[in-house]
């Protein structure tokens, strides 16, 4: 089928008619949600659905989330200096000042 | 009537399991015709991911009938060396690819059947047959929902997709009954606790599709006034042969070809 009338034309539908979804992927209980990629799908539901097929077919995961990327906001790649380097400097954001006494364990 | 010889027994009971088989190795063989063709690549995957688990299907179900057949087949003899008379799939499958609406129309058929099938399979007294359905429950389940989810968007969609998916419906309509028609070696295998009578499972297959359309906001199509009947017996339509041709060929010009 070459033309395209299937495409729901939702709002930030790319060229061919749908919209861009990221893929969370939780591996196993316990664990977060990892982003694992994306997929075009007309709405939520089929997102989750394409997610399945292309993300999970081989047991990769337990829990799936998908989210329009138009929704996700993102630093921007040239604010990097000013979003994360100012960490650096600040040593007293960091517990590196304290003694850990000899018989605690674990820490 | 008298009884049935070993000889008619191993017949039937082939028959049956090959009738099951060649369903899914037909559909299976469509539906990998729509990769690189679906309107997105994302339902290329889906489409084949579909085709793979019907394949799979077909060839534990071949490998069963070549078992129970006992003339030494395995199921590439089955599913490369018959030819059309000797393939027991119901035409519905066999059909050329058509538009997407089409495949969500024949899709949402085919795997409502087959699901309706499978989860009374699990309770087989053929214990392969009943191992087969129980793994396949869960593949086309989802089968038939990818497929609800598509006639539903379609048919609740724009007014020309709402068009198109009642089309299609009215284009598959004909090949629908076979589904649900009884032949000798269903009725056979559902006497004995091995098979499901077809018949049996109509009304169950017809409610849930007619939920989807509801949902769809489209009408049930007319009923055809020509239906397809006897793929179980090997009649076919000419679309059969050259799926066949195009699947068979590598086998058939290399016999013995591996990777």
């Amino acid at each position: 089928m070459s033309d395209d009338t299937t495409a729901a034309h939702a709002p930030g539908a790319n060229a061919q008619g749908w919209p861009l979804f990221e893929v969370f992927v939780r591996a196993k209980r316990g664990l977060s949600h990892v982003h694992a990629g994306s997929v075009h799908a007309p709405d939520a539901t089929m997102a989750l659905r394409n997610a399945r097929d292309l993300y999970t077919r081989r047991q990769e995961g337990v829990s799936l989330w998908v989210v329009r990327s138009d929704d996700i906001t993102a630093s921007s790649p040239t604010e990097r200096d000013s979003f994360f380097d100012p960490a650096a400097d600040k040593v007293y954001r960091h517990p590196t000042f304290y003694d850990v006494p000899e018989d605690v364990e674990y820490l | 009537m008298s009884t049935p010889t070993t000889t008619d027994t191993t017949l039937l009971h082939t028959a049956y399991v090959l009738g099951l088989g060649d369903d899914a190795l037909v559909y299976s063989h469509r539906l990998g015709e729509w990769l690189t063709r679906a309107p997105q690549i994302e339902e290329d995957m889906a489409l084949g991911n579909v085709g793979l688990d019907l394949l799979g299907q077909a060839r534990s179900l071949l490998t069963h009938a070549g078992e129970l057949e006992g003339r030494g087949r395995d199921e590439d003899a089955l599913a490369y060396l018959r030819d059309e008379r000797s393939f027991r799939n119901v035409q519905l499958v066999e059909q050329p690819r058509g538009d997407f609406a089409d495949e969500m129309a024949r899709m949402l058929w085919f795997a409502s059947y087959q699901l309706a099938l499978y989860v009374r399979l699990v309770d087989s007294a053929d214990e392969v047959l009943a191992g087969v359905a129980g793994k396949a429950v869960k593949e086309v389940a989802y089968h038939r929902d990818h497929a609800a989810q598509w006639v539903v968007r379609l048919g609740d969609g724009t007014p020309e997709s709402h068009e198109r998916m009642a089309a299609a419906l009215q284009r598959v309509a004909p090949y629908v009954a076979e589904l649900t028609s009884d032949d000798e070696a269903s009725v056979w295998a559902a006497e004995r606790g091995i098979g499901v009578l077809p018949s049996s499972v109509e009304d169950e297959v017809h409610e849930y599709v007619a939920s989807v359309l509801a949902q769809a906001t489209l009408e049930e199509p007319e009923p055809a006034r020509w239906h397809a009947r006897d793929g179980r017996r090997g009649i076919h339509s000419e679309a059969l042969g050259y799926l066949l041709a195009e699947m068979q060929h590598i086998h058939r010009s290399h016999p013995g070809a591996a990777w």
